[in-house]
């Protein structure tokens, strides 16, 4: 168990180097840089520019150079913590997403609670009240929740809410709090307008989930044991969530794994949509701007995010499932 | 064993339905078609398990009726592509009435539109005007346009007299007719998923092929690229992929690179399925028996491995399609994907962007209705058919 735990945990290094050297050549791939579209900008209202400034740009910031000695150099940067320099603002990499990874993580690990806390309930109601009336109207609403598209889900949320309720519902902060120091009515405020967003995001995932603990516990609720215990008269609800339950929720955990990514993808979109200032309206702007070092090093950002949600699912899941550590034993 | 027979007597198609499945099935078929049970193709036996699964075919049919709306759209679309009207600028849905102040009539019409400018908010409102009646017409004489590109002709399958407008799901602000406009993004948004999917499966089938025959260090190394890949957040990657298309590409080549950029996590997943079967399957009976009978690695792989998981491969496939359809969609909607003037669905949302325009014109939300109906009935037809193609599926 332990060499297995070593040796996923060394698997990220090579995936990370790939994930790395793919980050930045997506970054190098549209034609020209952000100093050519700067400057076509410029001129485009009319303003000359310096052709010495201009070659000084260049050569500040090595545009010039080949493209591996600009990864090695971004590369090892990155190592050394330093992400390199937003063009269009003017600051260093670090400094303009560190908050809002943090937003992210914040609301990317709320909606993995909402998901979790509400799919494995609701999947165990649908799978042990199976063609009930109750099983039937979740199918119905996981169908349809799968099917809207974030964007469109929190489109139409904040039209509803605004049209029936009268509530603004964008941003993540009220007015006052906007540019307030942490407290705690910071904290509170932030709740109060964390759900949409939540909402929006856990849904499909929530709906898919659902249907993987239905399905397996479902097939677990039909095995001998299960009946066995019956007969044995244990109380229904002790059988169902100590034995059957417990079987059913290891695919769960190991969805983590795909239930994540989706999550930091989804994020991207809805905060766009519900301006929420998290890496996804930044990411937006920088990949139209062309500001590579931004743009690159949060792609970087996001995909270790995922890769690191990835890890922790695989360990919980050698820790809960003996037969994987067996299966790897008897390799 | 009477699966057995049939292995032998047809080893092109080997069938792995157990005989205790085939017996639970011939109990809900008629007495004719027990008969032909045992001589039926897999794919007989596939889709007389899809007709009794009502919702699924009944999306089958929604789907049949939105391809047949991307192949006639300029047909069906009132208005054509170019048409625009800035006097009608956002003016709301148009109802259809069969009663007027004269009582019933058999042939239901329109009222005509009549706008007027707010002084103070410069918003324009319309209403109906009642002195004016448009019955609708079938095959209308409308704008000219030309069908498939062969012949111009006004003819259009509903329409109005020339005076009247028919808006049934409103305009936009340059007035042009969403309906008409979400026909005509059909013809984008419901092929996409179509083409990104049958490049997913081309690619997907060859190196999940590759990896499950060869084995060894090229499968290894295929599938650690496939799980680096999929590590991958998806979006970001899209949106990045997307942004690198360049301004300069004609609205056909856009298309394309969307649809590239939409395949690339698509094969992963088919890859990785294709590989495990091929696993499996090299294992059986009918592959020894076919390697002792002479036949050569890629006649093996091609004629008898292949055929014998297509099923399965297709199903999963059916339900690739809706994530590509969002996956345009979100795209077109952040800017990235297609742009005006290609007409699609993502691209038409782009004007319900902004939450003040979509409060004061809530039709600008309508193409969002047809997605949600195209993800939902995509779902509901993968999953029929799913059931349908698991041969150990007892229900």
């Amino acid at each position: 168990m332990f060499n297995l735990i070593i040796k996923r945990i060394l698997w990220i290094i090579p995936t990370l180097l790939v994930i790395s050297m793919l980050s930045f050549l997506l970054i190098q791939l549209p034609p020209g840089d952000y100093l050519t579209s700067y400057i076509s900008a410029l001129e485009e209202t009319g303003e000359t520019v310096d052709a010495e400034l201009v070659e000084a740009l260049r050569k500040r910031y090595s545009l010039d150079d080949p493209i591996y000695v600009q990864y090695w150099r971004w590369i090892g940067g990155l190592l050394r913590g330093n992400f390199g320099r937003s063009f269009e603002w003017n600051k260093p990499v670090t400094e303009l997403i560190f908050e809002r990874l943090f937003l992210t993580v914040t609301i990317s690990i709320a909606t993995l609670i909402f998901v979790y806390a509400t799919a494995i309930p609701i999947g165990i109601y649908s799978a042990v009240n199976q063609y009930s009336w109750g099983d039937y109207s979740f199918t119905l609403i996981g169908f349809v929740g799968l099917a809207i598209p974030n964007f469109l889900f929190a489109l139409i949320l904040m039209f509803v809410s605004d049209a029936i309720f009268g509530l603004s519902v964008g941003g993540l902060f009220s007015p006052e709090y906007q540019n307030a120091s942490w407290s705690l009515a910071k904290f509170i405020d932030l709740l109060n307008h964390l759900w949409i967003p939540v909402i929006v995001l856990g849904t499909s995932s929530t709906a898919s989930l659902i249907r993987v603990v239905r399905g397996n516990l479902l097939d677990e609720l039909r095995k001998l044991y299960v009946v066995t215990a019956q007969a044995k008269g244990v109380p229904k609800i002790r059988l169902l969530l100590k034995y059957p339950v417990r079987v059913a929720l290891n695919p769960v955990v190991s969805n983590i794994g795909w239930v994540l990514p989706q999550i930091v993808s989804g994020s991207i979109i809805t905060s766009v949509v519900l301006g929420i200032p998290t890496t996804g309206p930044l990411l937006l702007r920088a990949l139209m701007n062309q500001d590579m070092y931004l743009a690159g090093s949060m792609v970087m950002m996001l995909s270790v995010l995922t890769v690191i949600g990835t890890l922790i699912s695989d360990l919980l899941l050698i820790w809960l499932d003996p037969r994987i550590r067996y299966e790897n034993q008897s390799r | 064993m009477k699966g057995d027979t049939r292995n032998l007597l047809d080893p092109q198609q080997p069938v792995q339905t157990d005989p205790v499945d085939v017996s639970a099935l011939a109990d809900d078929l008629t007495n004719t078609r027990d008969s032909n049970l045992y001589t039926a193709s897999q794919w007989q036996l596939m889709w007389w398990k899809f007709r009794k699964h009502q919702v699924a075919v009944w999306s089958a049919m929604t789907l049949l009726f939105l391809y047949l709306m991307v192949i006639f759209c300029e047909f069906l679309a009132p208005y054509p592509l170019s048409f625009q009207d800035t006097s009608y600028a956002y003016a709301p849905p148009q109802r259809i009435h069969f009663f007027s102040d004269d009582g019933f009539h058999l042939w239901p019409f329109v009222y005509g539109l009549e706008g007027r400018r707010n002084p103070e908010t410069l918003h324009k409102s319309y209403r109906e005007d009642r002195g004016q009646k448009y019955p609708l017409r079938l095959f209308a004489k409308g704008h000219p346009y030309q069908f498939w590109g062969l012949f111009e002709t006004r003819r259009h399958l509903i329409g109005v007299d020339s005076g009247g407008t028919l808006f049934l799901l409103g305009t936009d602000s340059m007035g042009r007719d969403l309906l008409s406009r979400i026909i005509y993004g059909s013809r984008i948004s419901l092929t996409i998923g179509l083409i990104g999917v049958g490049l997913s499966f081309s690619l997907g089938l060859l190196i999940g092929v590759v990896s499950g025959y060869y084995g060894g260090w090229i499968d290894n190394l295929i599938q650690r690229a496939i799980e680096i890949i999929r590590s991958f957040p998806r979006i970001p990657l899209w949106m990045a992929l997307s942004a690198v298309l360049p301004s300069t590409w004609s609205p056909i080549q856009i298309y394309f690179g969307i649809t590239v950029v939409l395949s690339i996590f698509g094969w992963t997943g088919l890859a990785r399925q294709v590989r495990g079967k091929i696993l499996s399957l090299r294992e059986e009976d009918f592959a020894t028996a076919a390697m002792l009978a002479g036949a050569s690695q890629p006649r093996i792989m091609w004629h008898h491995l292949l055929p014998s998981f297509m099923s399965h491969i297709i199903v999963s496939l059916t339900l690739a399609i809706p994530g590509m359809i969002i996956g345009e969609t979100s795209l077109s909607f952040l800017g990235l994907g297609l742009r005006p003037p290609i007409t699609s669905w993502g691209v038409l949302l782009q004007e319900a962007q902004n939450i003040q325009t979509v409060a004061f014109y809530p039709w600008l939300l309508s193409p969002a209705v047809f997605v949600i109906l195209t993800v939902l009935v995509f779902n509901f037809m993968g999953d029929g058919l799913r059931d349908a193609a698991d041969p150990y599926d007892r229900s």
